[in-house]
């Protein structure tokens, strides 16, 4: 086999991928522990987090801008080392993501959340298990999978559409509970996009499978 | 009968095939002795395109190149069967002159090949040949054909002086002007860069990209960058093949056939 060395870097590179994959998904995972228990401590762990997710997309970044100088890549060689590129902004984001929910976490500041809570933490758990089957189909390049993920986020649009439209409908009601149902409404959000970030990486295996373009978050 | 009346004569009796195809070859074959070296060839070759050809070592990419103004007719034990049609007309006929064919199709080696004369001298070489005297007409060929190769202003003072004197770069950058002082239709180029240094590579490519307006260009090259970067279009050879024929962007984003992916990304053997 020529080219083993290469081969190598592209293998310890797509490791790394998984590891900041994993730090991320992790950092989600508290925020939303931090929501469910209404920890202020737990969520702090997520700030700390978030500083390695960023420091392990910068080193992933430059190993695949210097393997794209030294190695001349072309083909499928040159589609994983730019959606290397592109995946890790995405999972950096969703890191960012989870900071955003830690601080609305912080926001909430222990008052109560007598509407949609339990339901915008079921969401979340679809996001996770979007995490992981992103995850599988990026190790196996399985596109079945990267499809199957735009149908996952389909539902979770509909499902952060309902949330808004009663939490909405609950605040005109009980104007008391304006702030805290905000930030609730907001960590909605950010789990939908988060899940549109997992959506995105869905798009680059699809790109670096097939060499096509597609767009699954309509 | 001036050069130029030559080739229009040429040209008037070969009227362009469909599509500004200049080179439509068909099934071709060719052996040396007992080795098929060409199988089964089927490329058209646009007119004004850069095409490059790539492939491994003995792949069969020069021997193609050199049945398009056929040279490979120099080596005894060479037959091909198949047709090569350029500007519609079958070059592989006795019938057909050879001389009139490499009027239209020049060449320019790995190597550069300058003849051990001076600069001028080099240049004006086949104008001469094809009966022109007149010093005023040369001088403006030997400029002319300078400028367009990129390096009169480079030797425009040394006119007279030995060709041998100058740099490789120099001396194949003198080599494509003397191909354009016969004003051919299409140039071929057999790795012209590959005994160039770097910065020379870069100037005979910046070359060929600007002589594409004018001429059609069918170049083999080792190097796979620099068929990327100048060609329009690019052929994969292997084994006496033409595993992929496409768009330069299409072979090496998102080859169709996993041999030219493997070869191009550099998996091969």
């Amino acid at each position: 086999m020529v080219r083993e060395n290469f081969e190598d870097k592209l293998q310890v590179l797509k490791q790394q991928v998984l590891i900041m994959s994993e730090m991320a998904k992790v950092s989600l995972s508290q925020s939303l522990l931090a929501l469910e228990q209404q920890d202020q401590t737990q969520a702090q762990s997520v700030f700390d987090q978030d500083n390695k997710i960023n420091q392990i997309e910068d080193d992933i970044n430059d190993q695949a801008i210097w393997l794209i100088a030294k190695e001349q890549p072309v083909a499928k060689d040159l589609r994983r080392l730019v959606m290397t590129l592109k995946v890790t902004n995405d999972i950096e984001r969703i890191g960012d993501l989870a900071v955003n929910i830690a601080k609305s976490v912080l926001r909430i500041n222990n008052e109560e959340l007598p509407v949609e809570k339990q339901q915008v933490l079921t969401t979340a758990s679809v996001v996770e298990q979007m995490i992981d089957l992103v995850t599988e189909a990026y190790v196996e390049e399985d596109l079945e999978k990267a499809f199957e993920i735009a149908r996952i986020d389909d539902q979770v649009d509909r499902q952060y559409g309902d949330s808004i439209q009663k939490m909405l409908t609950y605040m005109t009601q009980h104007p008391s509970h304006i702030s805290p149902i905000t930030q609730l409404a907001f960590i909605s959000r950010y789990l939908e996009r988060a899940a549109d970030h997992t959506t995105n990486i869905a798009e680059a295996i699809i790109y670096l499978v097939k060499g096509k373009h597609v767009d699954l978050n309509n | 009968m001036s050069l130029s009346t030559v080739q229009e004569s040429i040209t008037k009796e070969s009227p362009k095939a469909a599509e500004n195809i200049v080179f439509d070859t068909r099934d071709l074959n060719l052996w040396y002795g007992e080795t098929h070296a060409l199988k089964n060839i089927n490329l058209a070759i646009k007119e004004r395109d850069i095409t490059a050809i790539i492939g491994p070592s003995g792949c069969g990419k020069s021997t193609y190149l050199k049945t398009l103004n056929r040279m490979v007719e120099m080596i005894p034990t060479v037959r091909t069967s198949g047709d090569i049609k350029y500007n519609g007309k079958s070059i592989l006929n006795k019938g057909f002159k050879v001389e009139d064919l490499r009027t239209r199709v020049g060449m320019v080696f790995q190597k550069p090949n300058p003849f051990p004369k001076s600069v001028y001298e080099n240049v004006a070489y086949g104008p001469k040949i094809h009966g022109i005297r007149n010093k005023k007409i040369l001088d403006e060929i030997v400029e002319k054909s300078l400028r367009d190769a990129f390096i009169w202003e480079e030797v425009k003072d040394r006119l007279k002086e030995n060709a041998y004197g100058l740099s490789g770069g120099q001396q194949q950058r003198l080599c494509i002007a003397r191909t354009l002082a016969i004003e051919p239709d299409v140039i071929l180029m057999d790795e012209p860069t590959s005994a160039l240094d770097p910065i020379s590579t870069l100037k005979v490519e910046e070359l060929v990209q600007d002589l594409k307006q004018d001429y059609s260009i069918i170049i083999v090259t080792h190097n796979m960058q620099q068929a990327a970067r100048i060609s329009d279009r690019t052929a994969f050879f292997l084994n006496g093949e033409v595993v992929e024929f496409d768009d330069t962007e299409t072979l090496f984003s998102n080859p169709t056939d996993q041999r030219t992916e493997d070869y191009i990304t550099g998996r091969f053997g």
